[in-house]
């Protein structure tokens, strides 16, 4: 597995909507009302940009392995 | 959990609405009876949460579905079904609609929009002081703010303002139109924006409209004509009616609470908090509706509801639900702890949350910066409240300073 992207969830930014959750059940799920990613890093997939780029509040940051933002843009 | 009967069912909403005053039997039926069986003026019986946590689960659990109301006679305010678009569908197909038009209302898009709405402010206030008091605050501020706006976002000439203003009625009205003319009115607005469709296909601009059109013309599989039609009419007609209502419903509230608004005038830097009190304070539908499907058997508030019946979430119970919010009928601009869901929670949850956060930021902040003795000009009793629609909200405001 080479060049895993990591998703970052802002806590303090995150309002819970689960909008992340539905759109990629594979990659988030909700705790205690917050949304937070079931793995640090993933194999690069355009569904977490989705949920990157949906989210109302922009909590969360999906970035290469060199820490470059990837989403959103 | 008790498996209750599905007869007896309460006429919903309880009351017609009275301003801005919720009815007191949310507080009761929080206390005692968390789940009940409703009737709307159409549609089929329902389940209604009116707690945080139930209302929550309603919106956010991926086992109620919106999609499932397709079909169905669904419980609702207005005389025509609420249709086949964006509110009623699921994930994964919610999320392709969602994707395409979600990147423009991001915190950091709508930032980039701010000091553009601060100066459409500031111009309508100074027309405002120069036609002198009083002023109609809805006709004169509240509503071309939002207008020009979302105007300029979508790619909408402003100047049509008073064509699809009027048409826009149809997304909101309950009786205050015949159905007829609901469909006449919404049918214009599809076929006003197809034109505007059309337009951009021959000459390509920079706005969400044409990102949109070209997005369909890149993908034709993925999205049909209607859809961005459909989206597009959506977008401007819901992006500014609820805003329209909301800012002299805020300012109202204000208002009639002078020691908070006061206070507001003392530490301006309260402004972003006294906007998410405001959300959560101000019951801005008369009812709720657009109900989740159950597709299982799930219990909700000691209730099991069975797979296949709706459920309505109401916002404004949830938001006054005391286990959640210290003193929940105060207002209080300062609130330190506020997870409200003025603008729903889920999949569903407001797309143009974070517009809206700004411009009534933007237009409250500047009514109180601009007018430090902003009054309502008439009795509070001569003030007309809008009726026949799904929000509350004032027909007219006469204002001075």
């Amino acid at each position: 597995m080479s060049a895993d992207w990591r998703i970052e969830v802002d806590a303090g930014r995150c309002i819970g909507s689960g909008g992340c959750v539905g759109m990629a059940p594979a990659h988030f799920l909700l705790e205690s009302g917050r949304a937070v990613p079931t793995a640090p890093a993933v194999e690069p997939t355009e569904t977490v940009i989705d949920a990157a780029e949906s989210c109302p509040v922009e909590a969360i940051a999906v970035r290469d392995a060199d820490g470059t933002l990837i989403a959103p843009a | 959990m008790t498996d209750v009967a599905r007869t007896a069912a309460r006429s919903y909403p309880f009351s017609a609405p009275d301003r801005l005053q919720l009815d007191p039997h949310y507080a009761q039926l929080r206390r005692e009876e968390p789940l009940t069986r409703v009737q709307l003026p159409f549609g089929e019986q329902a389940w209604l949460a009116t707690r945080y946590a139930d209302v929550r689960t309603v919106l956010g659990d991926a086992r109620f579905s919106r999609a499932a109301s397709v079909g169905r006679d669904e419980p609702r305010l207005t005389p025509r079904q609420i249709g086949d678009g964006i509110l009623s569908m699921d994930p994964p197909e919610h999320t392709r609609l969602r994707r395409l038009v979600a990147k423009a209302f991001t915190a950091r898009r709508v930032e980039q929009l701010r000091p553009r709405a601060r100066q459409i402010a500031d111009e309508l206030i100074d027309a405002m002081v120069a036609a002198g008091p009083p002023v109609d605050l809805v006709e004169h501020f509240a509503t071309p703010l939002p207008i020009q706006v979302i105007c300029e976002l979508l790619g909408v000439p402003f100047a049509d303002r008073h064509l699809f203003h009027v048409w826009s009625e149809a997304i909101v009205s309950t009786t205050s139109l015949t159905p007829e003319r609901i469909q006449e009115y919404l049918d214009n607005l599809h076929g006003y924006i197809g034109e505007l469709v059309e337009q951009r296909r021959r000459e390509p601009t920079d706005d969400l409209l044409c990102a949109m059109v070209q997005a369909r013309d890149e993908q034709q599989d993925r999205f049909t004509e209607q859809e961005i039609v459909q989206l597009a009419a959506g977008l401007l007609a819901a992006g500014h009616e609820t805003t329209v209502t909301q800012l002299p419903n805020f300012a109202y509230v204000l208002l009639t609470h002078p020691d908070e608004l006061a206070r507001l005038r003392a530490e301006p830097e309260l402004l972003p908090t006294a906007i998410e009190e405001l959300m959560r304070f101000v019951p801005l539908g008369v009812a709720s509706s657009f109900a989740r499907y159950a597709t299982e058997d799930i219990e909700v508030g000691g209730v099991l509801v069975r797979a296949g019946e709706p459920v309505i979430g109401s916002l404004s119970s949830a938001n006054r639900d005391e286990t959640v919010f210290t003193d929940p009928d105060r207002l209080d601009l300062g609130r330190e702890t506020n997870p409200h869901i003025g603008f729903g929670h889920g999949v569903h949850h407001c797309l143009g949350a974070q517009l809206a956060r700004m411009e009534l930021q933007v237009g409250i902040g500047t009514l109180v910066a601009r007018l430090p003795g902003l009054r309502i000009a008439v009795p509070e009793s001569e003030l007309t409240w809008k009726s026949g629609i799904i929000v509350r909200g004032l027909a007219r405001m006469p204002v001075a300073w």
